[in-house]
């Protein structure tokens, strides 16, 4: 098959080579443990345990508070120090369970059965109960992707290997060191949707792990491997999946609409974990990374360690960080201090000596049409940002507006330095919003 | 919270290389070849004029702005530009003073009033020079020929587009090269070609509008230039005037051209149409000019009909 991709996008310098060689090794967190009730997209979950009480690892301490919600998990045994508002990664107090560690890691007992005599609703149960959202980055809720309306529709389901973000390598060393999970997981995922065969999208920046999990599916009649053309946002949902299939989903879509269902690799892993041993998503891959960290590397993370002792894990700050990002380059989080716990959508802790933004003042508009060939949504940004700023919100979704997926393209090219894509987030956030009035 | 706060914006966090300056700087670097050619084939009063244009376009601005307490945007080289494109569309033997009011009018009328830098509806270096065409017309149909490569020293003589106009036989090669009468910058096909392809290479212009512009104008000219299928005449009309350098300098202009691939396009053949009418059908033997700024005009229409289908929206589901 040769290599897939989709119209627009751009070549960021991808800084993949720090890490993409190192092995994943666990970090046991030393202080704290703080468990943002909303880490996914949805109603926040409603916690289970109150101040003083023991949990265990693994032990469900707060439940899904609406079907678009998750169930959240203690990574740690100890004791419930507080149930209150704490900074997280996107700037905001949400309230949160905070967990004394006792070093113990005393686990619950996970309970299974045998895949073979589990039913359909048996899997989607348990990946309900694991709180499995879209570990790349949005937070989607897993079962509620996994159910959608017609299940025979859906003929493809596809796993979004691209890690099109510059830095982070988790889902690449994962793919390398447990390619038989992903697979696994994959296979889990397959038996739900009677029509839909399995696509592992790959770009091809990542050969070795093409020509491994190419080697690992050839006797897997219903999956296959996908290289896709190294370039930002292949893995955008949208775009991987008109990389595959052709078929283009708009804002007004779900992507089961068009016959798909788009997991990350390390969710299809969580899959696996979830239905296979019962084991609750409360552990993920981060890659700690950037021209500020000492030993930059890749560390298995339990759900609600701090985000400064990851930057210790990997040898301390090897010089003074301007910026420090949860997520990659083009679609992460800024974060003015690094005392937030990693939730479960925290991808990398990325870290610059320099903030290429604030040493880049905007000027004027040239009209040169960067933003334009770079966007991957086929809008004007150059257009739109301006009536964004000027509050003119009809014309801006006349426009479509609302198609923006916020991936960073527009400002990136944009030789003027101007903050687009800022101005396109404000726009559709008014655009959305106003369509969830009507 | 005395804890020092890190730099918070929203993403993306990393930018491209490319400024404004550079790219500004890539295109000054493309016209150099056409430049010096001008520079050798019409000797010291044509290197003085495009300093004078330059100068005063530069210095216009910086005033302007130091007056109206904006910002001093002359790094970006926009004006340095300007300068540079007006200057080599003066006629060698222009009288100094001619590219000094250019130069003002090009600045601060064109460009400045108008809000600066991307705000412009109309090429400023073309405007400044049409405004000198219109008000100045004998020193800018000035084409005395005074090339040290010459035999015709101190020749008054008509560029060679006006002969072709005029119904004589002119060997395109010769238009190719370039040593000939016109104005500083336009004569030597070959030089722009270098030029514009340069810029193509690096991606700092599309090819859309060049190819579109000069195609159409070559259909036009075959079909309605009276000489039948006679490719000579038709490479005359290519190779001569300043359709070569307004194809790839002047056109692709960012701020006066349209933003996208079809608005390019269309954009273009207008481009192609209009110079054919006003060469073949207009009392002068140019038209590049009045065609290029006309076209401008029409960009705000032209980009409302060639705003993109939003992916997902137009294609198929």
């Amino acid at each position: 098959m040769g290599l897939l991709t989709f119209k627009g996008g751009l070549h960021p310098y991808d800084g993949k080579e720090l890490t993409a060689n190192q092995p994943i090794t666990e970090y046991l967190p030393q202080g704290d443990l703080v468990f943002p009730l909303s880490q996914h997209i949805g109603a926040p979950a409603q916690a289970i345990v109150k101040k003083g009480d023991r949990v265990l690892v693994g032990q469900k301490i707060a439940e899904a508070g609406g079907f678009v919600s998750a169930n959240i998990h203690s990574s740690v045994s100890g004791t419930v120090k507080l149930v209150g508002p704490k900074l997280t990664a996107a700037g905001a107090m949400v309230n949160s369970i905070v967990v004394e560690n006792d070093g113990q890691y005393e686990a619950v007992t996970y309970e299974t059965k045998p895949l073979d005599q589990m039913t359909k609703d048996d899997i989607l149960a348990a990946v309900k109960e694991a709180g499995i959202v879209g570990l790349g980055g949005a937070g989607f809720p897993t079962h509620v992707k996994l159910a959608p309306k017609d299940p025979n529709a859906i003929d493809h389901i596809i796993i979004n290997a691209a890690e099109c973000e510059p830095y982070i390598t988790a889902d690449y060393r994962c793919m390398m060191e447990q390619g038989e999970k992903l697979i696994e997981g994959l296979k889990i995922m397959l038996s739900m949707f009677p029509n839909a065969k399995g696509v592992i999208g790959i770009e091809d920046n990542k050969p070795e792990a093409i020509k491994k999990l190419t080697a690992m599916t050839a006797n897997e009649e219903k999956i296959s491997v996908a290289g896709l053309q190294t370039k930002y946002p292949q893995g955008a949902e949208r775009s991987l999946i008109y990389a595959v299939t052709k078929r283009e989903v708009n804002s007004s879509m779900l992507p089961a609409d068009a016959g798909c269902i788009v997991d990350n690799v390390a969710t299809a892993m969580a899959v696996y974990d979830a239905v296979v041993l019962g084991k609750p998503l409360y552990e993920r891959v981060v890659t700690v990374t950037g021209d500020a960290i000492e030993n930059p590397g890749n560390f298995l993370v339990k759900c609600g360690t701090n985000a400064a002792e990851l930057v210790e894990a990997a040898g301390g700050f090897k010089t003074k960080p301007e910026k420090v990002i949860s997520g990659g380059p083009m679609m992460g989080m800024a974060m003015f201090s690094l005392d937030v716990p990693c939730g479960k959508t925290f991808s990398s802790l990325l870290t610059f000596t320099k903030d290429q933004v604030a040493a880049n003042e905007p000027s004027n508009c040239i009209r040169c049409g960067r933003c334009v060939s770079a966007c991957p949504a086929k809008l004007l940004p150059a257009k739109l940002s301006v009536l964004a700023d000027h509050g003119n919100f009809d014309e801006f979704e006349r426009l479509n507006g609302a198609e923006c997926v916020e991936c960073g393209c527009c400002s990136y090219a944009c030789p003027a330095k101007r903050n687009l894509t800022q101005s396109m987030k404000v726009g559709r956030k008014e655009v959305l919003a106003r369509r969830r009035k009507k | 919270m005395n804890q020092e706060l890190y730099h918070v914006s929203a993403n993306p966090h990393v930018r491209d290389k490319v400024t404004t300056q550079n790219l500004m700087f890539y295109v000054i670097l493309a016209l150099l070849p056409t430049t010096i050619f001008g520079f050798v084939n019409f000797g010291l009063s044509a290197i003085i004029n495009v300093v004078i244009t330059t100068a005063t376009c530069v210095i216009a601005e910086y005033a302007w702005q130091k007056l109206m307490h904006k910002k001093i945007t002359i790094n970006d080289m926009s004006a340095a530009l300007t300068g540079l494109l007006l200057g080599i569309n003066l006629p060698p033997q222009a009288p100094y003073w001619i590219g000094i009011i250019g130069g003002l009018v090009a600045i601060i009328v064109v460009k400045q009033l108008f809000g600066g830098l991307g705000q412009n509806f109309m090429n400023p270096a073309l405007g400044g020079r049409c405004f000198l065409v219109l008000s100045f017309a004998l020193p800018m149909t000035n084409w005395t020929y005074n090339s040290a490569f010459g035999s015709f020293d101190a020749a008054t003589m008509a560029t060679p587009l006006a002969m072709v106009k005029a119904g004589e036989t002119v060997n395109w090669v010769d238009m190719f090269i370039g040593f000939h009468g016109g104005t500083i910058g336009e004569t030597s096909a070959v030089c722009i070609l270098i030029g514009g392809l340069f810029l193509i290479w690096k991606k700092v212009i599309s090819p859309i509008i060049p190819c579109a512009y000069l195609g159409t104008l070559a259909l036009f000219v075959l079909l309605f230039g009276g000489h039948g299928f006679d490719m000579n005449f038709v490479l005359c009309h290519i190779c001569g005037g300043g359709v070569m350098l307004g194809a790839f300098f002047m056109a692709t202009d960012y701020v006066t051209s349209p933003i996208t691939d079809l608005g390019k396009l269309i954009f273009g053949i207008i481009l192609g149409v209009l110079t054919g009418v006003f060469r073949i059908f207009g009392p002068g033997a140019e038209g590049v000019s009045y065609a290029i700024i006309f076209s401008n005009l029409l960009v705000p229409l032209i980009e409302k009909w060639t705003v993109p289908a939003a992916f997902g929206k137009g294609g198929k589901k």
